[in-house]
C-alpha cells in the first residue's frame, strides 16, 4: 500500500520505506512528515516490506532517493540487498540513504559500498532536508 | 485556606517583578506548570476517598498494605539475543548478578510468528532478540532455570499462546505442573495496532485468541499475567504522558469487556491482569501518572465492571526506562537519565523494573553497560533510602494536582475513544495512530527548535565521540537456528504434527478453546510458523490504514 500526495513538477521526491519486520515507525514517520512540510513530494510505503517491494515502488514513483529507516539490526543485510537490485534494474541513479540504530562501524560500511548517507538517533530532520536539497539539484 | 490565599495574592504580586529566565516552563509532554502549587490547589481533595491507605482503595498510594518494605520492586532486565543457547548463558549471568527475575526478548521472525528459514526473516534471526522455532529452543533457552522458583516474563504478543505453551510444556519436563509457573505474557494487541506495530490477524480474531488465554490461564495456570496492558511502546512512539494513560486504561477496558463478553467472570481474569508503563524524563508528570492510573483502574472496576474481589481493582505494573530518550551523543549521559528515571518509577509504586542500557542507540547492549543498568537499580533500593516509605510524594501540592488533572483529561479521550465506538473501530479509523504521530512530530519540531533541551543533542554538544565496545550478534546465528529447525523437523513425528495442526484448525472454525490444541501441537515440536499459519488461514491478516 502507497500513500502519497499531489504532484507536481520540480519538486524532490522522496520514498520513506520500512523494511523487514521492524516496526517502529516514528523515525520514519517524523522524517516523511519534515520532508513533506520542507516542500517534497514523500512517498511512504508503510510496514513490513521486502527490498523488491521497496526497489520496485522506488521505480515506479521515479523517485530522487529512498530513505530506509531500520531498527531491527538487519541493516548489514537490508541495504546491499536494495542497492544489489538497484544496480539490477538499472536504477543505479536512485540514491539511496537512511538511518535506524545502526553501529557506527556499521554506517561507515554501508557508506562504502554505496549508501550515499546514514543518519544515527538526534540527528534534526532540518539536516536531512539540507541534505537532500544539496545531493538533489532540481 | 482564606489566609493563604491572600497571602499567596499578595506574593504573587510581589514576584511580577523578578525576571524570569528564557524557557518555556511546561512538561516533557507540553503541560504547562505553574510557578508554586499551594493548599488552594488541592482543596477539594478528600483522603480518604481520592488517595486512602496503600494496598486500600482507590489504591492510589500503592498497591499493598507495605509496599517496598515488605518486597523491593523485582528487578527485571528484559534479555534476549542470538541463539537460545546465548540467551541461556545471559539469563545466568544476569540471575548471578543479583537480577530477581526473567524476561525474554524474542527476535522479529518470533514475534511475528515466523520460523527462521520464512523469506521474511533473512537479515533477522537473533537479532533483536533471540530466536524460536519450536520448544526445543525454549527447553534451551530455560535450561538449568528452574521454572517452580523464577517468574518470566514474556514479551510476544500475536504469538503469544504459542509461547506461553511452550512455557507450560518446558515446566512439563522440568516436572512443575501448571498451576504453580509465575510470569507474564505481554499478549496486548490493542497497543500492537496504535503503536508498536507487531500484527499477524485482524483484531477481532486477535481479541477472540486473547479471551481463549484468559479462559484457559483462569483454571489451568492461575498465577500467570495472561495480558501485560502497556503504555510502554505507545509512549515510545510518541505519545505524551496523558495519551499513555489514557490509551493504556481504555485498552484494559476493552480487555474487561471482552472477557466478560467472553462469559469469563469478571473476577476470574481480572486479578491477572497487569500492566506495563514507560518512565520518561519528567520526574513529577511520570510520579502523578502512575498514581492517577492505579486510581482510574480501582474505581472503574468496583464502580462500572462490578468486581468484588479486591484483586481485581488492583493495578499491578511493570515500568521500563524511556528508550526514546536515549542519546547516541555522549552516551555515557544515558546511564544519568537512567538513574532518574528509574527513581520516578520507584516513587510511583512500581512492582518491577527494566532500566534501560546506555549504549541501546547503538546496538543490543553489551554486557558491562546491562550492568551498570541493573547497578542503578540496586543502588536506589540500597542506598538511597527512597523505599523506606510508601508514597513519600503524596500530598505534594504539585503531584496531587498533576494527578487530578492527568486523571480528569484521561476521561476526556475515554469520551473520545467512546465517540467512535470503542478503541477497535477507533484503531480502524486511525485515531491513535495520527494522535501518536502528531505528537512525535510535534515533539521533534520543538527539539529542532531548541525549545526543548537535549543535553549533547541540542545543547552542550561535543564534536567528539566516544569509542564503545558493542554487543555483536555473529551472522552464523541465522545459520544455526535454520540448522536446529531442519533438524528438529527431521526428528519429529510428522504425522502427529499434522494431527495436531489439524485440530488446531477444526478449533479455530468451530469456536473452543485454542489454548488445549495449540499446548499439544507444541508438545509434538510443531513450529511456531506452522501454528501461526493455521490461524493465518482460518482468521486472515491485518492491513493497517497509512498515516503519517
Amino acid at each position: 500500500m502507497i500513500v502519497k500526495g499531489v504532484i507536481m513538477a520540480g519538486k524532490i521526491r522522496v520514498l520513506v520505506a520500512k523494511p523487514g519486520l521492524d516496526g517502529h515507525d516514528r523515525g520514519a514517520k517524523v522524517v516523511a512528515a519534515a520532508l513533506r512540510d520542507a516542500g517534497m513530494e514523500v512517498i511512504y510505503t508503510g510496514l513490513h516490506q521486502t527490498p523488491e517491494q521497496i526497489v520496485e515502488a522506488a521505480i515506479q514513483e521515479d523517485v530522487d532517493f529512498i530513505g530506509i529507516s531500520i531498527l531491527s539490526g538487519a541493516h548489514m543485510t537490508i541495504f546491499p540487498r536494495i542497492l544489489k537490485l538497484l544496480q539490477d534494474k538499472g536504477a543505479g541513479h536512485i540514491i539511496v540513504s537512511g538511518g535506524g540504530i545502526i553501529p557506527r562501524e556499521d554506517m561507515e560500511k554501508l557508506e562504502k559500498v554505496g549508501v550515499k548517507k546514514l543518519f544515527g538517533p538526534g540527528t534534526p530532520t532540518s539536516e536531512i532536508v539540507e541534505w537532500a536539497r544539496e545531493v538533489i539539484k532540481k | 485556606m482564606k489566609e493563604i490565599k491572600i497571602t499567596k495574592d499578595k506574593w504573587k504580586k510581589s514576584i511580577t517583578k523578578s525576571k524570569e529566565r528564557d524557557y518555556r516552563f511546561e512538561s516533557v509532554s507540553g503541560e504547562p506548570v505553574e510557578i508554586l502549587y499551594t493548599p488552594e490547589d488541592i482543596e477539594g481533595l478528600n483522603y480518604l476517598k481520592d488517595l486512602g491507605f496503600p494496598g486500600e482503595f482507590p489504591f492510589t498510594r500503592g498497591v499493598y498494605p507495605n509496599m517496598y518494605r515488605g518486597r523491593l520492586w523485582t528487578m527485571r532486565q528484559f534479555s534476549g539475543f542470538g541463539t537460545p543457547e546465548d540467551t541461556n548463558k545471559r539469563y545466568k549471568y544476569l540471575l548471578k548478578q543479583g537480577q530477581t527475575g526473567l524476561s525474554v526478548a524474542f527476535d522479529f521472525p518470533t514475534l511475528y510468528g515466523r520460523d527462521s528459514n520464512d523469506p521474511f526473516s533473512l537479515g533477522e534471526v537473533g537479532r533483536c532478540g533471540v530466536a524460536v522455532d519450536t520448544l526445543r529452543d525454549m527447553e534451551i533457552i530455560f535450561d538449568g532455570i528452574p521454572l517452580e522458583s523464577i517468574s518470566t516474563s514474556m514479551t510476544i504478543n500475536p504469538p503469544a499462546a504459542m509461547l506461553l505453551a511452550m512455557y507450560i510444556a518446558v515446566g512439563e519436563k522440568q516436572g512443575v505442573p501448571s498451576e504453580q509457573l509465575t510470569g507474564t505474557i505481554q499478549n496486548d494487541m490493542l497497543k500492537e495496532y496504535q503503536a508498536q506495530k507487531t500484527w499477524i490477524y485482524p483484531p477481532e480474531p486477535s481479541m477472540r485468541i486473547i479471551t481463549d488465554i484468559l479462559g484457559y490461564c483462569s483454571d489451568q495456570v492461575p498465577k500467570w499475567n495472561t495480558i501485560s496492558i502497556s503504555g510502554y511502546h505507545i509512549r515510545e512512539a510518541g505519545a505524551t504522558a496523558l495519551q499513555e494513560l489514557a490509551f493504556t486504561l481504555a485498552n484494559g477496558f476493552t480487555y474487561v469487556d471482552y472477557g466478560i463478553k467472553a462469559g469469563v467472570p469478571v473476577d476470574k481474569f481480572a486479578p491477572r491482569l497487569s500492566f506495563f508503563f514507560n518512565s520518561h524524563l519528567d520526574f513529577f508528570e511520570e510520579i502523578a501518572k502512575y498514581r492517577a492510573a492505579r486510581r482510574i483502574w480501582a474505581r472503574e472496576m468496583r464502580n462500572r465492571y462490578g468486581a468484588k474481589d479486591p484483586r481485581s481493582w488492583l493495578m499491578r505494573f511493570h515500568t521500563q526506562t524511556a528508550g526514546c530518550t536515549l542519546t547516541a551523543q555522549q552516551p555515557e549521559n544515558n546511564i544519568v537519565r537512567v538513574a532518574f528515571q528509574a527513581l520516578a518509577a520507584v516513587l510511583g509504586g512500581t512492582q518491577s523494573l527494566h532500566t534501560n542500557s546506555m549504549d541501546e542507540t547503538y546496538a543490543l547492549p553489551a554486557e558491562k553497560a546491562v550492568k551498570i543498568a541493573l547497578r542503578t537499580q540496586q543502588l536506589l533500593a540500597y542506598e538511597t533510602g527512597v523505599a523506606n516509605t510508601i508514597d513519600p510524594l503524596g500530598g505534594s501540592y504539585y503531584v496531587e494536582t498533576l494527578t487530578n488533572k492527568l486523571e480528569e483529561q484521561a476521561y476526556q479521550y475515554f469520551e473520545k475513544i467512546k465517540s467512535f465506538g470503542g478503541v477497535i473501530p477507533a484503531i480502524e479509523a486511525g485515531f491513535f495512530q495520527r494522535e501518536i504521530a502528531e505528537s512525535a512530530y510535534r515533539y521533534q519540531r520543538e527539539v529542532e527548535k531548541r525549545q526543548k533541551i537535549v543535553v549533547g543533542v541540542n545543547e552542550f554538544i561535543e564534536e567528539e565521540q566516544p569509542k564503545m565496545e558493542l554487543l555483536k550478534i555473529q551472522p552464523e546465528v541465522e545459520k544455526h537456528q535454520v540448522e536446529r529447525l531442519n533438524q528438529v523437523r527431521r526428528e519429529r513425528n510428522n504425522q502427529r504434527v499434522k494431527e495436531r495442526l489439524r485440530e488446531l484448525r477444526s478449533a479455530a472454525h468451530n469456536g473452543d478453546n485454542l489454548m488445549p490444541k495449540i499446548l499439544n501441537a507444541v508438545r509434538v515440536y510443531a513450529t511456531l510458523g506452522e501454528m501461526c499459519n493455521v490461524l493465518k488461514e482460518e482468521f486472515g491478516e491485518y492491513e493497517e490504514p497509512l498515516i503519517f
